[in-house]
């Protein structure tokens, strides 16, 4: 019997379980308002109330003991959070990088701009597509751009320490494709000359990259005479001009991609199809936004994996500290129970009243590990090889109110394990037994 | 010692709440035999015997330019340097762009520089005699299912051959093994192809040459010999910069993540909600045990003892639920590895993941048991045998 009442628990547990997961924010507060209905208005739910009054008030002579559900869970939503953040604001770096307004063309099936190679005569070709934006002169806006990499020390390190940044070669153009880029300090390169501006995350990460100081590329003496700003992946690059760069890396006249700006979104599809249909070209082409965003997956998705992992074996930590917790409180109000149930409450008041002091518990521990996440770790700046660049990318991790969310969800779904095997065991205790204890 | 089955006794007086305690601390461990294995993995990259007598040398500029062959002849006339090799990225990817492999074009010499890969004198006579012959890591060819005398197509993200296509075939001549199976993850996943073959083939390489890897006779010497090899090219358009596979490993992982700062800051999350947590169950537990532990006193135990027996019940029940999570973690991180067919390679819990474990069970364990053994010490046997 007592078997069979076990299992069907544990079959609730994993039903509530995999329902909580999926409810979305409205279904939470309609159970939240239900429930709240319920305990006003019916006799059970007037007794549940006045006997988890009872036992909230009594939380504050048990602070070492709840202290440990509360902190346990917060531990577990703060770690939960902070590495959810690192997912989110790599992949919003990325995402943010690209527009379903401008399109990038590529050699046919390279991974990433590094990889490819566009030669001269397409070069010249895929700006006369048609569904190009074209400026007031009547030129379509479209950026040819050269991607290397370059060797530069490392702030911070030693002189021999050198990091990987992305190079980027562009012209005039590639300004006009993306106005969010802004010189915050200094000011553009000149054509020609062996100038570069750099964007501000990679200024964070690279020793030397100040206006007015040189730095070296293989033997030759560079002058960074400005600082960038986009708020995209385009922070962690460097920019030169595109002749000058291709030829301090022999490139001769080719260009890695050609970044263009379409007239309007609706526009992509003839592109395309035009750029595709073009048999002196072998191209790939893609919105900006598809490429940016599909370069981000693969980490992303280990960032979450890694992220729920740690998460689920620090949930089931604190979970058994929640047990633990809740047996000894129910344990050490066994006879009050008793009491009740002696004189006339039912069980379901009962567990409605230990399960509802353990989820308050799990929500203030919930929303401390939330506050602390975000207080600690919004906006703090990370960096990373990315994939499909060949430079640092750094990026700023983001607390989201969703991910806040998700956190508190973890926590009650803590509370709500934690508090009802206790729960349970309160309301089928023997009156008898329970009296005579002690 | 003597003592010990009381304690024990002591420890599971209350069986649930022991049990409870105890998945808390497997848990905490369970997490911490993880994070270190990972954060082992990546300190020990490249940091092999072999490793240290390996040098390797790319361009100044950046890993993406090339070098010329002619470097070869120059670099093997360095006194110190035993024996040289290159090799090109090639960018290979399977069926899909984004399902990459680890493609290098090699010198033949190339696997005399790596004792720690392991081919049979069969399969690698077959690879030097088959132009468009390729050998395949072990895990690789587990991972697509090939097998030797497989002719297979791979596309290459970087290389157009002659025809402008980016599909090449290759055949499978022989199999990687890697001799340490713990420390080997990377050659495993290897695919190596002929660099004649990739420059007669594709008409963007020209002659050139990715990276140079150099095997010194001393590895005292790996850093003069390091520095005469960069002086070859010196003020050339293709200087050069040589560092240890050591190095640059480590450089690779240090600018991928600082692994080591994300693993402390969760383990010291995880650590502290577990200092609690154990407080608290070794409170409850002194608490409850009050006129027992008078009656202990009565019966002739100093303070000292009751104090050492508290503080060894502590430290007891750390140690059995530490070593069953990092036993859990032993069993689980092979597991891992194997199921993410490849993409995560994590070295075994090492024996200095242990040390550092049971330092940390000893010193929380200590630590938790302070505040209960300091006052079950100083309990007045009339005051708590009278239950005041």
């Amino acid at each position: 019997m007592s078997l069979l009442t076990n299992f069907l628990l544990l079959l609730l547990v994993v039903a509530v379980m995999v329902i909580w997961v999926m409810l979305p924010w409205y279904g939470v507060v309609a159970l939240a308002v239900l429930f709240a209905g319920w305990m006003m208005f019916t006799r059970r739910g007037q007794q549940a109330a006045s006997v988890a009054g009872v036992g909230i008030s009594t939380l504050g002579q048990r602070i070492g003991s709840s202290a440990v559900i509360v902190i346990g869970i917060a531990g577990v939503v703060g770690v939960l959070v902070a590495l959810l953040a690192m997912g989110e604001g790599y992949a919003e770096t990325l995402r943010k990088t690209g527009s379903d307004d401008t399109a990038i063309v590529m050699r046919g099936s390279s991974a990433a701009e590094v990889m490819s190679v566009l030669d001269h005569d397409s070069v010249t070709l895929i700006p006369q597509a048609p569904g190009i934006f074209r400026d007031a002169k009547g030129q379509p806006i479209a950026s040819p751009e050269l991607v290397v990499a370059a060797n530069l020390p490392l702030k911070g390190g030693s002189a021999d320490d050198e990091g990987s940044v992305q190079l980027r070669g562009v012209s005039e153009q590639a300004w006009a494709v993306r106005p969010n880029v802004k010189i915050v300090e200094g000011r553009n390169f000149q054509p020609g000359m062996r100038e570069l501006v750099v964007g501000k995350g990679a200024a964070k990460e690279f020793a030397g990259l100040e206006p007015g100081h040189t730095i070296h590329l293989g033997n030759q003496q560079w002058t960074v005479v400005g600082v960038f700003s986009s708020g995209d992946a385009m922070d962690s690059e460097v920019w030169g001009d595109a002749n000058v760069v291709a030829d301090t890396y022999r490139r001769g006249s080719s260009r890695a991609s050609v970044t263009v700006r379409l007239t309007d979104p609706k526009a992509y599809d003839a592109f395309k199809a035009e750029l595709d249909g073009n048999p002196q070209l072998k191209v790939d082409v893609d919105t900006t936004l598809d490429y940016f965003s599909k370069q981000s997956e693969g980490m992303t998705k280990v960032i979450r994996i890694v992220g729920i992992t740690v998460g689920l074996i620090m949930a089931i930590g604190a979970m058994f500290g929640a047990l633990n917790t809740m047996f000894a409180a129910v344990a050490a109000r066994a006879r009050e129970i008793a009491t009740l149930r002696a004189i006339g409450f039912r069980g379901v008041p009962v567990v409605v009243a230990v399960m509802l002091e353990t989820m308050l518990l799990a929500l203030i521990g919930g929303l401390l590990g939330g506050l602390l996440a975000w207080l600690i770790f919004n906006g703090y700046s990370a960096s990373t090889l990315a994939a499909g660049t060949v430079g640092k990318l750094s990026f700023e991790l983001r607390v989201s109110p969703t991910l806040l969310w998700t956190g508190l969800k973890w926590a009650l779904a803590i509370g709500f394990i934690g508090g009802l095997f206790p729960a349970v065991r309160a309301a089928r205790l023997p009156v008898t037994t329970a009296l005579r204890e002690l | 010692m003597k003592y010990l089955h009381l304690i024990w006794a002591a420890l599971f007086r209350r069986k649930a709440r022991t049990i409870l305690t105890l998945v808390s601390i497997i848990a905490a461990f369970l997490l911490f035999g993880m994070l270190d294995a990972v954060r082992t993995s990546f300190n020990q990259a490249g940091q092999s015997a072999n490793g240290a007598q390996r040098l390797q040398t790319g361009s100044k500029l950046s890993f993406i330019q090339t070098l010329p062959q002619s470097l070869e002849a120059q670099i093997a006339q360095v006194p110190g340097v035993k024996m040289v090799t290159y090799a090109n990225w090639f960018g290979g990817a399977y069926q899909d762009p984004h399902n990459q492999v680890f493609s290098f074009a090699v010198e033949p010499n190339y696997i005399d520089l790596y004792p720690e890969i392991e081919v049979s004198p069969a399969e690698r006579k077959a690879f030097d005699d088959t132009r468009t012959g390729v050998l395949v890591g072990e895990k690789l060819a587990q991972r697509f299912n090939w097998k030797v005398g497989d002719k297979i197509p791979l596309q290459s993200t970087i290389f157009p051959n002659r025809e402008g296509s980016k599909n090449w075939t290759f055949d499978i001549v022989g199999i990687m093994h890697s001799k340490d199976k713990k420390a080997g993850g990377f050659y495993d996943q290897l695919l190596l192809l002929h660099w004649k073959y990739f420059d007669e083939t594709t008409p963007f390489n020209r002659g050139t040459v990715g990276w140079y890897v150099t095997r010194v006779t001393d590895v005292n010497q790996a850093d003069r010999v390091a520095k005469a090899i960069d002086a070859i090219s010196a003020n050339s358009d293709h200087e050069t910069r040589t560092q240890t596979e050591q190095a640059a490993t480590a450089n690779w992982m240090k600018q991928l993540a600082d692994i080591g700062l994300i693993v402390g800051s969760i383990m010291g999350a995880v650590f502290f909600t577990l200092l609690l947590l154990s407080g608290n169950t070794m409170m409850q537990a002194v608490r409850e045990r009050t006129s027992e532990l008078a009656v202990l006193k009565t019966i002739g135990f100093s303070n000292h003892s009751v104090l050492a027996m508290v503080l060894a019940e502590s430290v007891l029940l750390l140690l059995l639920g530490g070593c069953i999570g990092l036993g859990l973690a032993t069993l689980i991180i092979p597991t891992i590895s194997a199921g993410s067919g490849g993409m995560l390679n994590l070295g075994a819990v090492s024996g200095s993941s242990w040390l550092l474990g049971i330092v940390l069970m000893v010193l929380i364990g200590l630590l938790v048991g302070a505040l209960p053994a300091l006052r079950a010490m100083h309990l007045n046997i009339v005051d708590a045998l009278a239950g005041r």
